[in-house]
């Protein structure tokens, strides 16, 4: 079998795989729903997900660990898995082979050419990753504050290793040495010492946004799967929605269709991970390379690149993604896949400037902070970033959220959503909780986002831990807010109407919405007697609406006698008011004496010791457009800087 | 331009005039959109009660579901009373809520299992079991017990989906009008049970075999809440049962309908068959303490005639289980 077949049947593989594995995200009792199956690995074969994690961390995140595969085959084999494995890579490739049906061999060959264009996807990366670094640089500048015994080490060893490159004669001015390595020393821990380095150095995970296996998921978890569910009610039975697929979908179909004019236009110019891994495998122990330099110089070899890394003359080692359709293309067989390099010669490095990368960084260690600046991670935090159950506190949840989509995938009641500039533009695309728009609000007994989270941005949360239970009674229930009680549009409180919708429905026990009861007359409630007996009243004129105190809801109450009690409307027609048989006048009203009707209305109010802000109250609320009762993002727990309510003075939550 | 060109252009712009000009001929509209227009047709649910059954009532005590539901059925005649060979029944849950059985916020499972069970045993070709519950629906059927203790014995559990819904209206209703209903579960069924338990209700007082029939509603339902008594007297207008289970093994006597603690529970140990869902509630009202008096809708759904509120006017036949 031919190199490139053994090749597409892994890209087939893998796609299949990634699709599977999306479609199985799925709660539910069906075998093929989610009993242990591996959902998250194409994202933890992802080394930039790992190194990225690990800048923000300085950690591993359990099954990231998959990524360190990655990384040593690519070190032995290099872009191996930009051509074998990476879904979003086969895509392309398939969509860029049908873009080159019908091409002649020279426009195929100016399609392939290498362009300059290739190195933006180095200085993407460059970015991201020093956006992400900021904490540790600072952790590393602070090193000389946090313990001073280091850079004295430090310049002892260094004036040592000084001296003796002095009196070995290896440098010619070793006072000029001493200087520059001094002042070096000073300006590090001058900088340690004058930035206040936790305000200003911050750090942030934005790979997500371009990274093409986050991407892929985000893409066919939020858009291409509740497109097609809705068709096939097998894969949910209900209509699933996403606030901002539009965008999502957009740059999906834009990334895939820009393969009819550049095949794999994402790998070569934007693609961070492909950069990574073309650094990574720089020195790879086998490459492509041709075995002799001369040839027919047909260019059959650079008609079919992928990479667009020129194989018929210098070839770009970075940019091969090992599809191998030159080494089987070449009809003398002088491409090979070796030790030695290429015969034509070879560029290792990417094609980056100095100057490039010094602004790339710089931009890159300022972003983060400059977008902080915005203050939604400190004081100017936003009412509608209500996060999942078992996030991390802001800072430390955004440097680690992937925009993956699996949690919202996985939510059986779709309220996780990509928030939009809710949260910064920082926090574009990270999950926040929408109770408008799914199902129900959060469920008591779930804790799927926090068991899929690939990042432990949510952590994997037990139910006990979720809802204070057991072990954890001391600690409390995890809350992600309070529900606030909008009495402006509140049907009992602003509109006389008995309702309570929410009061039923909040699930904690004892609830967290406990009523009032309260009495109010009604609009044009004072009517005047006209005759009356023990049950039954008639008035003058004809003031009622037939049947509309009839609801087992209205009362009545002599007006003039302040001692009468409320007796509760059984019927009513035109001029005449029955009351409950329960409770007959001993005394009925005099004509001319006043009688008032009342509506009897249960008043919502919420316990903030018990609300968890799970959001159902306001999912269920009558008031549809603009809820009548909604949780904002008010003493969550992940946050003891967000604690809105004193524990009681027994008990510390 | 040659001639030959010339009567060809011709022709092909001729036939584009004529193509555009008999389309906007078509498709011209002078009156607008007409509001009141609905292309859905209006459903109503059949009466699925057996004539010369009705009035029938039996409460049994014990602890033990299956035991109490055998023992209610048996003394009524026995299940091949309301199930023949080849019935087609529905069996409306509520499932309501995402919690486990234990919480007894939803129709218990193993009672459903032996109620669907009777029914296949007195000859039935088939048990749907449904709901519209409030939570997620999935979930809610998994966590409850409802879908694996329906599936053990051969039910089908039907998941409320959008197609699933017509508009009904009931019958001298005011409230349930070109409403959004349950239907296509009832698709050839013809013998219906409703299983509910006893839960305290904050808004109406308590939830019981009448206030199940809430979950066939879809659409915006909780706007019902504004007038629930008479809401539930026309769900039991909407619906004639052929039989309701009210079970009072455990009551939800606080926090209702949700509950979410043992604490808000009591172990009444009742179990109640019953042909008249009126005097099933009434009775039911007991076991939570209250009157009927204090369940207004029990006495608006005897008003508009469809059962009796005054139970022991009906003679229910009591037993227990020891």
């Amino acid at each position: 079998m031919r190199i490139p077949t053994v090749r597409r049947i892994s890209q087939i593989f893998f796609l299949v795989l990634f699709l599977w594995f999306c479609i199985v995200s799925s709660l539910g009792e069906k075998w093929w729903q989610l009993r242990g199956w591996p959902v998250n690995w194409l994202l933890q074969l992802d080394p930039l997900i790992a190194l990225g994690t690990m800048l923000t961390t300085r950690a591993l995140y359990a099954g990231l660990l998959w990524a360190m595969a990655t990384v040593v085959l690519t070190i032995l084999l290099g872009r191996f898995f930009c051509g074998w494995i990476c879904p979003f890579g086969s895509l392309h490739h398939f969509v860029g082979f049908l873009g080159g049906r019908g091409k002649s061999l020279r426009e195929k060959i100016t399609v392939n050419q290498y362009h300059r264009g290739q190195s933006i996807k180095y200085y993407l990366l460059i970015f991201l990753l020093t956006a992400a670094a900021g904490s540790l640089i600072a952790h590393l500048i602070r090193i000389s504050l946090d313990t001073p015994v280091i850079p004295w080490i430090l310049i002892i060893a260094g004036l040592a290793i000084i001296s003796v490159l002095a009196i070995l004669k290896l440098i010619s001015n070793s006072l000029k040495a001493v200087a520059i390595f001094l002042s070096l020393v000073g300006v590090w821990i001058g900088l340690g010492f004058f930035l206040p380095l936790d305000r200003v150095v911050t750090t942030s995970l934005q790979t997500g946004l371009i990274d093409p296996i986050a991407l892929v998921h985000r893409s066919v978890n939020l858009v291409l799967l509740p497109m097609v569910a809705s068709g096939v009610h097998k894969l949910s039975p209900v209509q699933r929605y996403y606030e901002g697929a539009w965008l999502i979908g957009a740059i999906f179909l834009v990334t895939v269709f820009l393969n009819l004019r550049t095949p794999r236009f994402y790998c070569r110019f934007i693609c961070p991970l492909g950069a990574l891994l073309g650094v990574l495998g720089r020195f790879a122990l086998w490459r492509i390379g041709k075995t002799r330099s001369e040839c027919a110089n047909c260019r059959l070899c650079d008609a079919d690149c992928e990479g667009a890394c020129q194989p018929s003359g210098e070839i770009r080692i970075g940019e091969c993604v090992l599809c191998m359709n030159c080494r089987s293309s070449c009809e003398e067989g002088l491409v090979g896949y070796r030790m030695s390099p290429s015969a034509s010669g070879e560029i290792t490095g990417p094609n980056i400037s100095r100057r490039g990368f010094v602004v790339t960084l710089l931009s890159g260690a300022v972003a983060i902070p400059t977008l902080r600046l915005t203050g939604k991670v400190g004081p100017n935090w936003d009412p509608r970033v209500i996060r999942p159950p078992g996030a991390l506190a802001e800072g430390e949840f955004l440097a680690r959220c992937l925009r993956c989509g699996q949690c919202m995938r996985i939510c059986p009641t779709n309220i996780i959503q990509p928030a939009g500039m809710e949260g910064g533009l920082e926090g574009f695309w990270t999950p926040i909780l929408n109770f408008r728009i799914g199902t129900s609000g959060c469920q008591l007994n779930c804790i799927a986002c926090g068991q899929i989270c690939p990042s432990a941005a949510i952590r994997p949360i037990s139910l006990d831990e979720k809802l204070g239970r057991n072990e954890y009674a001391s600690a409390g229930p995890i809350v992600l807010g309070i529900a606030f009680v909008d009495r402006g549009r509140c049907l009992p409180w602003a509109m006389d109407r008995p309702c309570i919708v929410c009061q039923e429905n909040c699930p904690t026990s004892p609830k967290a919405i406990f009523t009032r009861e309260n009495f109010s007359t009604v609009r044009g409630g004072v009517l005047r007697v006209k005759k009356a007996d023990s049950l039954r009243v008639e008035f003058e004129g004809d003031p009622l609406q037939l049947g509309r105190f009839a609801t087992g809801d209205y009362y009545c109450k002599v007006a003039t006698d302040a001692d009468d009690r409320r007796r509760r409307i059984v019927d009513n027609t035109a001029n005449t008011m029955t009351i409950a048989p329960t409770r007959p006048w001993k005394k009925p009203p005099p004509p001319k004496s006043f009688i008032q009707i009342q509506v009897r209305l249960q008043l919502p109010y919420v316990d903030p010791k018990l609300c968890i802000g799970c959001g159902i109250c306001e999912h269920e609320c009558p008031v549809r457009v603009k809820r009548a009762i909604r949780v904002t993002p008010e003493n969550e727990s992940r946050d003891r800087e967000r604690s809105l309510i004193l524990p009681a003075a027994d008990r510390t939550r | 331009m040659s001639r030959r060109e010339f009567l060809l252009r011709t022709i092909k712009a001729g036939a584009s005039l004529a193509a555009t000009c008999s389309l906007s001929y078509w498709l011209y509209d002078s009156t607008g959109p007409d509001p009141s227009q609905n292309g859905d047709v209006l459903v109503t649910l059949p009466d699925f009660s057996i004539p010369g059954l009705d009035g029938k009532m039996s409460i049994v005590t014990g602890q033990d579901r299956v035991g109490t539901v055998d023992r209610a059925l048996k003394v009524m005649g026995g299940i091949e009373l309301f199930v023949k060979r080849g019935d087609r029944v529905l069996l409306k849950v509520n499932a309501a809520f995402a919690t486990p059985p234990m919480l007894s916020a939803t129709t218990n499972p193993q009672l459903l299992a032996e109620v669907a069970r009777l029914c296949f045993k007195a000859g039935a070709s088939s048990v749907v079991v449904t709901d519209n519950p409030i939570n997620d629906p999935a979930s809610c059927f998994s966590l409850t017990g409802i879908a694996q203790a329906a599936e053990s014995v051969g039910g089908r559990v039907l998941l409320p989906k959008e197609g699933f819904f017509k508009p009904t209206t009931v019958p001298d209703a005011t409230l349930i009008m070109k409403w959004p209903l349950l239907y296509a579960p009832f698709k050839d069924i013809n013998k219906v049970i409703g299983i509910a338990p006893v839960k305290d209700h904050h808004r109406s007082g308590a939830s019981m075999a009448m206030k199940n029939w809430y979950g066939l509603l879809g659409g915006r339902r909780n706007i019902f809440h504004q007038d629930i008594h008479n809401t539930i007297k026309e769900l039991a207008m909407m619906v004639t049962p052929t039989l309701v289970i009210l079970d009072g093994t455990t009551t939800m006597m606080t926090n209702g309908p949700t509950g979410g603690s043992l604490a808000d529970l009591r172990q009444t140990n009742t179990m109640i068959v019953s042909t008249d869902q009126v005097a099933a509630d009434a009775f039911g009202a007991t076991l939570l303490g209250k009157t009927v008096a204090q369940l207004p809708y029990i006495s608006k759904a005897e008003a508009s005639g469809v059962g009796t509120a005054d139970y022991e006017l009906i003679n229910p036949i009591r037993a227990s289980t020891g």
